[in-house]
């Protein structure tokens, strides 16, 4: 679709330049746009709107929409948009999207850039393409027949004479935007495909690359910079009471000492802000601040310990369903083999590198000014606005490269407390979190409990499967969505019927929601880290108990299903699985005390199962490798698939195996990486990654890695061990 | 070399005498401060990151006399009398350290932001082993997080550097 107004308003402001949009969106599949509850305080839009600027000198200009946190946004966005434009990824230049209505969505979340860009970019690329050559054809008043594009230029067979796009720029500005350019097939991909090198990464060796924590004056920051250091509240609910700064100002270079607020989706938390001239000072301040707290409120009531017992009580009784198949009571009841668990995974802090961080001005004429490291500048804006009651097009947002994110860096507490505190300096202030400030204050992801029942006939057919996923919701949490008795629609993402497409022949999934006051919010595949655990690992205890083998069972349960979604998930599930079992050399006898699991989850698009190799080691067991089968349809740089895969199995162990967020009387117990404890590279077991060729839709990289290897290693020990483990995280030196 | 300030009996300053990356260079800090602060906010060398603040990460890991430090618990002051080299003194963009080249070689980063110390560590740790085993470089490393999870190629990168270092004495430089 074209937008003739959007393109001639842009051209102008560009003054000689071309600037290309796709106002369409596409009809993809993703996480963030399925919202079946209508959401009052929705932030997110959903259009896609990438575009292309070229200048009469021949610079090429090409936009990333989604901020880079590692995932590789930076080059996937511009090697779309590049393959079809012709044009080469040493030709152009990056720039990161500032949030712009005129760009679109643009939250790197849900695993979405590549799978809802994969043709709307290439259609931006090939539209501009077709401009440029119908300008040229005109030019050498030649057949467009006779001409191509390569490298930036346009070029004439007969002749071999050559444009550059900047010669041809003022012309092709002036044509109507193809309504429906031709893509390039498949085999014809040049860049698309390629494990290409990414172009930030020399930047990322140097010490050169921006994150949000290095932005100052010398950076495209603000001069005249502030710091501030933010005291927050240790418990959950608590209020000020009384707060001694006499030390805290003191200290050289402290300005001053401000109550501020922490503003959240749901909840504004009191704190107190130390701002001084350099972070050091503030810092320094904030230890000498005395501040009493009322913490009556949270301490009587919010504790992780009756959250869980709040979801094992609501597992006991109805529970909304996404799907039903069979009877399954009557079935379970009937059945000589039963089995019932209860799976538990904890809430978890998303720990980036780079704790929060953000810098605000809010300027004497009204507008404001945000650099900071977040996952959608768009969202940004709108927040920021609707916090200061200004209007959007007075708050500009620049986002760096974000040192991490997992989803914290999309929930914006930190860049609307940094407005806050830079509107009552007048001045312009960066926030810095501290680590503990990033662990103790959430949002977390919310701990879930999965209660499984299931049954083995004489055979050894599963003949009932239930899993009911019983958690606090962020679509109720953060967004407040009236939620009522309707199942959350995210928490089904990887265990509804068409996701997880196993043909039981009794079979309910459903959903029950407890409410907290923790507060909670997405992690690196969201719900799927979770709802997973005890899907996957539920079906392996049924496996044993029929006395089958855990592939093939899956195998056999995926045979009876061949309809619409379902079955063709069923059939994409079973090649994954007949991949596994042929890389990962699944048929092999393994020796006494070593053990093998598997687990599969479709999230995000894409279909990821883990082959986990264990060893009994002492009192524990240790990972002697993990064989990875991935079909993530036609993907950018399967060096990048790979690379975030490999990231996906790193935190899949940590999360497994390493720490929760515990709260007690309303204080989260974990605080820096001492007590948070995460894998680090002495533990790290050999990976191998393989990638299925298809020409399916893309779909997503970021997450699908990450669910099953939690089921897959923990089936694995039970394999080695005969020890079933059924809540995480636990201590992979004391099993049993 | 320190020269302190004092106002109303409060030191607030020092000016401070440091040698980072060959220069020696002159900065008016409180002498408590973490050199991590002194580095970054005062020196503007920013390539160096905050993660913990409690020398539980790395990512803040600078050479003190070519040894790994955590910079973000060493005060300033200590530092005096010291070379100190950073991320931004083991290479130049036209002559980048084996380290670098074989980071970019094998495509390590992905968020980047603990990637300065991880480099950082590796380098100090080639040149105790210029060979490390996988055990040597697990030993060396393991004080490096990296919440992405770049382990595997960290690991074959350390290796990379160490053929290409070796091939650089081998052929004289060059």
């Amino acid at each position: 679709m074209t937008n003739r107004r959007d393109f001639l308003k842009a051209a102008g402001l560009t003054g000689t330049g071309l600037m290309l949009g796709i106002a369409s969106y596409a009809n993809g599949k993703t996480a963030l746009v399925n919202m079946a509850i209508p959401s009052p305080k929705a932030v997110l839009s959903f259009e896609l709107h990438p575009f292309i600027v070229i200048d009469n000198a021949g610079g090429i200009t090409l936009i990333n929409h989604r901020p880079d946190m590692g995932q590789g946004s930076w080059q996937a966005v511009p090697m779309l948009l590049a393959e079809e434009l012709e044009v080469g990824l040493d030709q152009i230049q990056v720039r990161q999207s500032d949030g712009l209505r005129k760009y679109g969505n643009q939250l790197s979340g849900g695993s979405s850039t590549v799978r809802t860009g994969w043709t709307h970019l290439r259609q931006a690329g090939a539209s501009a393409r077709e401009m440029f050559t119908t300008a040229a054809a005109t030019r050498w008043n030649a057949p467009v027949t006779d001409c191509y594009a390569e490298r930036g230029a346009i070029h004439h067979r007969p002749t071999g004479k050559t444009l550059t796009y900047g010669d041809l720029v003022d012309d092709a500005a002036k044509l109507p935007i193809p309504a429906k350019p031709q893509l390039k097939a498949k085999k014809d991909f040049k860049l698309l495909g390629k494990a290409l090198p990414r172009p930030e990464i020399p930047d990322k060796t140097t010490g050169k690359a921006v994150f949000g924590m290095d932005i100052d004056a010398t950076n495209g920051g603000p001069a005249n910079m502030l710091y501030a250091s933010v005291e927050h509240c240790p418990t959950i609910l608590g209020k000020i009471v009384s707060i001694n700064d006499a030390a805290a100002k003191k200290i050289p270079g402290v300005k001053a000492v401000i109550r501020c607020e922490r503003p959240m989706p749901h909840r504004t938390a009191e704190a107190v802000a130390v701002v001084a001239t350099n972070y050091w000072a503030a810092l320094q301040g904030r230890r000498a601040l005395v501040v009493k707290w009322d913490n009556a409120e949270t301490a009587k009531t919010t504790s992780t310990e009756t959250y869980f017992a709040n979801l094992r009580e609501k597992s006991k009784g109805e529970t909304s369903p996404y799907y039903t198949t069979g009877d399954v009571k009557t079935a379970y009841e009937a059945a000589p083999k039963k089995l019932e668990a209860h799976y538990q995974t904890p809430f978890m802090a998303h720990a980036p590198m780079e704790p929060e961080v953000a810098v605000a001005h809010v300027k004497a004429d009204g507008t404001c000014e945000i650099w900071a490291p977040v996952q959608g500048p768009d969202g940004a804006i709108q927040q920021v606005a609707q916090y200061l009651k200004i209007k959007e097009e007075n708050v500009k947002v620049n986002v760096p490269f974000l040192g991490g994110a997992f989803g914290r860096k999309a929930y914006l507490d930190f860049v609307l407390e940094a407005v806050n505190i830079s509107k009552q300096m007048q001045a312009p202030v960066k926030v810095v979190w501290t680590r503990e400030d990033d662990i103790t204050q959430g949002p977390f992801r919310p701990g879930m409990l999965s209660a499984m029942r299931g049954a083995v006939d004489a055979q050894g057919n599963v003949v009932a499967f239930e899993h009911k996923a019983i958690s606090e919701s962020i679509m109720r949490q953060v967004f407040q969505a009236p939620l009522g008795n309707k199942a959350d629609d995210w928490v089904k993402e990887s265990i509804g019927k068409d996701e997880s497409p196993y043909a039981f022949p009794n079979a309910q999934v459903s959903y029950g929601n407890v409410q907290t006051d923790i507060p909670v919010v997405w992690w690196r595949s969201v719900y799927s880290s979770t709802s997973n655990f005890g899907h996957e690992s539920f079906l392996d205890e049924l496996a044993h108990a029929a006395q089958k083998d855990p592939l093939s069972l899956r195998l056999d349960l995926l045979k009876g299903q061949t309809e619409g979604e379902a079955g063709k998930s069923a059939r994409r599930f079973t090649t994954v699985l007949e991949t596994l079992r042929l890389q990962s050399g699944w048929d092999k006898p393994l020796a006494t005390g070593q053990g093998k699991g598997v687990a599969i989850c479709q999230s995000f698009g894409s279909i990821c199962a883990h082959a986990v190799f264990v060893s009994k080691q002492g009192k524990g067991v240790k990972i002697d490798k993990v064989v990875t089968v991935l079909d993530c349809g036609q993907y950018v740089n399967p060096d990048n698939v790979r690379a975030q895969t490999e990231g996906n199995i790193v935190m899949g162990i940590t999360a497994a195996t390493k720490s929760g967020i515990t709260v007690a009387s309303g204080q989260a117990e974990q605080t820096n990486f001492h007590n948070f404890r995460v894998m680090r590279i002495d533990e790290m077991p050999a990976v191998a990654i393989h990638i299925i060729e298809n020409d399916e839709p893309s779909g997503g990289v970021g997450e699908p890695g990450l669910p099953p290897v939690a089921p897959a290693l923990c089936n694995a020990i039970f394999a080695a061990t005969g020890h079933r483990i059924r809540t995480l995280p636990f201590d992979m030196n004391a099993i049993g | 070399m320190l020269n302190f300030t004092f106002q109303n009996s409060h030191l607030i300053m020092a000016s401070i005498s440091l040698t980072i990356n060959g220069k020696k260079r002159q900065l008016d800090a409180d002498p408590q401060m973490p050199l991590l602060w002194a580095l970054r906010d005062v020196a503007g060398l920013k390539g160096t990151k905050f993660g913990c603040g409690i020398a539980q990460c790395g990512a803040c890991t600078v050479h003190l006399d070519g040894k790994p430090i955590r910079s973000c618990s060493y005060p300033v002051s200590a530092a005096v009398g010291h070379k100190i080299t950073t991320i931004e003194g083991i290479g130049t963009e036209t002559n980048l350290h084996p380290m670098q080249k074989a980071w970019i070689a094998e495509q390590v980063p992905q968020c980047g932001y603990c990637q300065s110390g991880q480099i950082m560590s590796a380098v100090a740790l080639l040149k105790e082993k210029p060979s490390p085993t996988d055990a040597d470089i697990d030993a060396a490393m393991k004080g490096n997080i990296c919440r992405c999870g770049t382990y595997t190629r960290i690991r074959k990168a350390i290796h990379t550097a160490s053929a290409l270092t070796k091939e650089t004495a081998s052929t004289g430089g060059k």
